[in-house]
């Protein structure tokens, strides 16, 4: 039951945002993400205590004939990305508290919307459900990016355009992939007594799979994987993600760095790995090798980025390469690596899109160049910005840390090699995140940076938390590590890898 | 008092979040107070557990406060090892981190950034105390970034400067080359033994019954974890960030940059001493590397002018000494060469920064001489630190570096020579450096010499103890041939030593012969010295100024073998290119065109598909037969 509460609240408060005319709207949104928190702490809390609690999961018949079920239910995996989720939002609605807005009520309305879909894909135990809520995602992301954003360089509708179409097809590949694996459900039982109807639950899907030759499981393997593949993205299927990060709205760029592209990295550990074990042994090495060129080569990208906003940009590419290839080298470290590292870069990204935002804001440019001395003006504004790139960057008792070495820790044991390569990123990060901190804050203040007026109140409401976060996770992820690890086991069993 | 190690690192840690939080608050003299006396507490609790760590019977227990990382069969704990080795640093740590914490209330009283600066330093203090005290590979590594983190902070100091600023930058990223080496090796440990914990590490490699001598892997993890070192402890080919730390204000170039952060290496090493010794080729890279480096950066110290660059590149070429030491076997002499140069070589920086105050942020040697009279006591410890560090008897540098030397000598001649070779430029150089501060007439600007004057107390005070530690120091290691089992730092480094002591029998020189060895060392040195004194001293000789002409030899080592040049011609600016390349022609005119030209294609066959849609019925109805003609023959056959 909590489970659908969390999918209903952010609904219902959506559809009730779009009625509140007023500037109200705001604090109407932060108190519905903040009872979403909330609620997901609770649910935290049972199942820690109960790890096969009845609240957590529901099930009904949806569309009976085609074996159709509304299955949501919640394991360690989803519980720490739906506890991302929650404890994103109030921060991603505080942050855009000092912006005076048009059609404000369809803005939040967008947001909670857009909080219910991932949700529902964090949770969906179905395969047309998690295809529904996978779609529906991707509607509240066109509108905000497509109405709020803005680009100096191409028109904002026509980079929304092709981010929609790009992630689209994306889907639609995994649509096939879906259906094809459908067919090879139900059938006769084992023993020849009962004839079992096609159905769309998880566990027959990971049933059918696993049934599958290897050439059918490779295909479905590339269905699943260009989906995912797109949507984190990976390199060489990236190029939608720069544009569409720096042309969005700040709030549209936190969701889609810091909660939406988990969509891609959680399909590969809940739908991908389990579902065609046989394809995943097969391609993994592909998939490893792409994951990790895309580090090398988008740091390398990074390094040369004049915009500030399109350096995260790049970075974020570098950061999920690391959480692919760390997911794909399939042993528990690499897994929860990846799953530690979703949240941290979560926490991260959004704070670095935040103060990005900050900057522009106050100077009216990202050119990185052009900024500098800010740390003169306001120091608490640099030490928060420090500290959330020392996270980005890895440095032991941040959250990047736990995660990154965890990954690097798991691609290890697959390859010493790929490790060695995939921990470029060590350095690499260090160098284009010292390097635009240094341009923006360091020396001396200039023409764009000498009037930089204090942080407000909002603003530190924001990244002082999300600081606090960073440490606490550094230092004690145990809680959520403890809670992930059941389930990451159980779905390394599922594909037939753990010991 | 074992049981209490925790607070060690707590003490400096909450001097740093009172500091740093509410700094802006306190008044400087408060601040001075929380953060020395901070870092002195811990000190104190470091004596109590020193001193029952010497009465200490059987195995040393970690003391374990949380579990940090724990995934699969990977278990990381927050734990802390207190035996010899890690107590003797506590002491170091702390002891020297106390006297530079009270010498920097005064040497930093001007500065805005004051309570920024003791913030910093605590929480320096931390992350070295972390990076000795932890029972784990990961915690060590935790420590290692932590102290780099802090030195980027702390050379970046005054960070309205593009220069300083650049140093700080190239300080963090060429550690951090190194610690991706350290990483993989942490990994490779894992891998191998199933753990990362110090004890279940060694007791596996050290048992007799392993077999890993030699082994391929071993020497794997050894050289990984000693690119580590050669990044944090500024080894050829990464010490260039050392020397361009001098940025940062001389307080922490004497905390980080020679008494503590830059012996982290050393210690590890000293730490996986099993692993090494297990390693024959290992060791030899490292005695290589290391006494290359010494002699490499000895020859740099020679021609430069600047007071901190000839400490750091001596820094530098003293590392690469205890490098040397360790490469050969000599654990207990590279530990004690940290303790000692600890002592020197902090007293060596303080009392450069006491010249530099007095000048007025002059750090030219050029434009000083003749100092000694106005201060008289920096001076005189600034000598006894010249003489231990140059090795006369019975100063403490002549100990810790003899012993090095004579087991470079055991293992080949030709390392020793080196070795002597490095002994006698250090003494050059540094006397040239203490002759042309001190001696002769004032070369500096009417102004200066009319604000000279000696430093306050709490600068002089730091001066004074490190000197009395500095030349005192080498009792706590008096060698076989003067007194039998006189070496006390030996008997109590031994529990840490002893898995390796086991396997590498050495064959000790007889006395006449080590004596010998001895005598030649403190001769060249006294060469030195003297060859020094007629140039600077009897001659009056300046060096030359920098538009001078130089001949080419000089003008090459002037500018250190330009090797900062051919890094950024070779590999800073390669990746930029290359970047700026991969961003244009790759990123944005390949696989984004491929991306693009695909919707192209797409809205081109629409484009004639659009064709087809005429509105003449005659036409659909004339495409729906053929289509069902189509069907129906593929149905049929």
């Amino acid at each position: 039951m909590i489970t659908v509460s969390l999918i209903l609240l952010p609904l219902i408060a959506g559809l009730l945002a779009l009625f509140i005319k007023t500037e109200q709207v705001k604090r109407f949104a932060l108190f519905a993400t903040l009872a979403q928190l909330a609620l997901t702490v609770f649910a935290f809390v049972e199942l820690k205590n109960n790890a096969s609690s009845k609240l957590l999961s529901f099930n009904a018949d949806w569309i009976r004939s085609m074996g159709i079920h509304f299955n949501v239910s919640m394991d360690g995996i989803s519980m720490v990305l739906v506890l991302l989720t929650s404890l994103l939002l109030p921060f991603i609605v505080l942050s855009s508290f000092n912006k005076e807005r048009e059609n404000a009520s369809v803005f939040y309305s967008l947001m909670l919307l857009m909080q219910m879909a991932l949700v529902g894909v964090f949770t969906a135990m179905d395969g047309f459900l998690f295809y529904i809520f996978w779609e529906l995602a991707l509607i509240p992301i066109y509108f905000i990016c497509l109405m709020w954003g803005s680009s100096a360089e191409k028109s904002a509708g026509a980079i929304t355009f092709k981010f929609f179409l790009y992630t689209l097809v994306g889907s639609l590949f995994m649509l096939v992939g879906l259906i094809y694996l459908y067919q090879h459900t139900g059938g006769m039982n084992a023993a020849f007594t009962e004839f079992v109807p096609k159905s769309f639950e998880i566990s027959a899907l990971y049933k059918a799979g696993a049934s599958l030759t290897l050439a059918q499981q490779s295909f479905v393997f590339w269905m699943f994987f260009l989906a995912f593949a797109i949507k984190m993205p990976i390199f060489p299927f990236h190029t939608w993600q720069p544009d569409t990060y720096v042309s969005a709205p700040t709030q549209g760029t936190m969701l889609l760095s810091g909660i939406m592209l988990k969509m891609g990295t959680y399909g590969l550990l809940r739908w991908l790995l389990p579902l065609v074990p046989a394809g995943v042994q097969e391609w993994m090495h592909l998939a490893i090798a792409l994951s990790v060129i895309g580090i090398i080569y988008a740091s390398c990208l990074a390094i040369v980025q004049k915009d500030f906003k399109r350096l995260i940009a790049y970075s974020s590419i570098a950061h999920v390469g690391l959480i692919s290839a760390g997911i794909f080298s399939l042993n528990i470290q690499g897994l929860q690596g990846g799953l530690i590292q979703m949240f941290a870069h979560g926490i991260s990204v959004v704070g670095l899109f935040f103060i990005a935002d900050i900057i522009l804001s106050r100077t009216n440019t990202r050119q990185i160049s052009s900024l500098g001395g800010i740390r003169n003006i306001e120091p608490q504004f640099a030490l928060l910005f420090l500290i959330i790139l020392l996270s980005s960057v890895a440095l032991p008792l941040t959250s990047g840390f736990v995660g990154e070495f965890l990954l690097i820790n798991g691609i290890y044991q697959y390859n010493a090699y790929a490790a060695t390569f995939a921990g470029l990123t060590v350095i690499l990060g260090a160098v284009y995140m010292l390097r635009s901190y240094q341009s923006v804050m360091l020396g001396e203040t200039n023409a764009a940076t000498s009037t930089f007026a204090r942080l407000t109140s909002n603003e530190k409401i924001v990244l002082i938390p999300l600081v606090i976060l960073t440490i606490a996770l550094g230092v004690y992820p145990k809680p959520l590590m403890e809670i992930a690890e059941p389930a990451l086991q159980n779905i390394l069993q599922i594909a037939g890898i753990a010991k | 008092m074992i049981k209490l190690v925790w607070l060690v690192p707590l003490l400096p840690l909450l001097g740093w979040m009172i500091v740093g939080l509410f700094g802006k608050k306190l008044s400087k003299g408060t601040i001075g107070t929380i953060a020395s006396g901070a870092v002195f507490a811990a000190f104190a609790v470091s004596v109590g557990i020193f001193l029952e760590v010497t009465k200490h019977k059987g195995e040393f227990e970690s003391i374990k406060l949380f579990d940090w990382i724990s995934a699969g069969n990977f278990t990381a704990a927050f734990s802390f090892l207190v035996d010899p080795l890690s107590s003797l640093f506590l002491l170091i740590i702390t002891g020297v981190g106390f006297l530079i914490h009270l010498y920097s209330t005064a040497y930093m009283k001007e500065d805005d950034g004051f309570h920024r600066f003791f913030a910093y330093l605590n929480l320096f203090v931390f992350f070295m105390l972390l990076l000795v005290l932890g029972d784990n590979y990961l915690i060590m590594f935790v420590g290692w970034e932590g102290v780099g983190l802090c030195s980027y902070l702390l050379i970046g100091f005054w960070f309205k400067n593009t220069n300083y600023n650049n140093a700080a930058k190239k300080a963090f990223i060429m550690n951090r080359i190194g610690d991706l080496g350290f990483l993989l090796g942490i990994l490779l440990i894992f891998v191998t033994f199933g753990s990362i914990s110090y004890k279940e590490v060694f007791d596996f490699a050290g048992a007799t019954g392993a077999g890993l001598s030699g082994n391929a892997t071993v020497t794997a993890i050894a050289l990984l974890l000693f690119i580590g070192a050669m990044g944090k402890s500024a080894q050829l080919p990464l010490y260039t960030w050392l020397p361009d730390a001098m940025a940062g204000p001389t307080p922490v170039s004497a905390l980080i940059h020679a008494a503590t952060m830059v012996t982290a290496g050393i210690y590890m090493i000293a730490r996986s001493n099993i692993i090494y010794t297990l390693s024959p080729v290992a060791l030899e890279v490292v005695a290589i590397v290391g006494i290359l480096t010494a002699l490499f950066a000895a020859t740099i110290g020679i021609f430069q002018n600047d007071i901190k660059k000839v400490l750091a590149y001596s820094t530098v070429s003293q590392l690469g000494l205890m490098f040397l030491g360790l490469g050969v076997g000599a654990y207990t002499g590279a530990v004690f060469h940290v303790a000692t140069h600890a002592f020197f070589k902090a007293l060596l920086f303080l009392g450069a920064g006491s010249v530099i105050h007095a000048m007025h942020h002059e750090q030219d040697i050029r434009n000083m001489g003749g100092l000694k009279k106005y201060l008289p006591i920096t001076h005189l410890t600034f000598l006894l630190g010249t003489i231990a560090i140059s090795g006369l008897p019975p100063f403490s540098g002549f100990f810790s570096k003899d012993e090095i030397l004579a087991r470079a000598y055991e293992h080949h001649e030709f390392l020793w020579l080196l070795g002597i070779l490095t002994s006698m430029m250090t003494a050059f150089y540094m006397f040239r450096l203490y002759y042309l501060t001190f001696h002769g007439k004032f070369r500096g600007t009417h102004e200066q010499e009319h604000h000279l004057h000696e430093s306050p107390k709490a600068m002089t005070l730091p001066l004074i103890i490190l000197a009395a530690l500095a030349v005192l120091g080498g009792l706590m290691g008096i060698p076989e041939v003067f007194a039998h089992h006189a070496h006390w730092l030996q008997n109590f480094l031994s529990p840490v030593f002893e898995k390796s002591e086991m396997r590498m029998l050495s064959v000790h020189p007889d006395v006449a012969h080590e004596f010998m060895l001895m005598g030649i060392a403190v001769l060249g040195a006294v060469a030195s010295i003297y060859l020094a004194y007629n140039r600077y001293v009897k001659a009056e000789n300046v060096p030359a100024n920098d538009d001078e002409e130089t001949s080419s030899v000089q003008k090459v080592i002037y500018n250190k073998y330009y090797v900062d040049e051919i890094y950024e011609a070779v590999i800073t600016k390669p990746i930029n290119k290359i970047s700026g390349a991969l961003y244009k022609f790759a990123e944005l005119q390949f696989i984004d065109a491929i991306v693009n030209g695909i919707g192209n294609m797409v809205k081109q066959l629409s484009g004639l598909l659009r064709l087809a849609q005429t509105g003449n019925v005659g036409f659909y109805i004339f495409a729906m037969v053929i289509s069902i003609i189509v069907i129906l023959i593929t149905k049929l056959f």
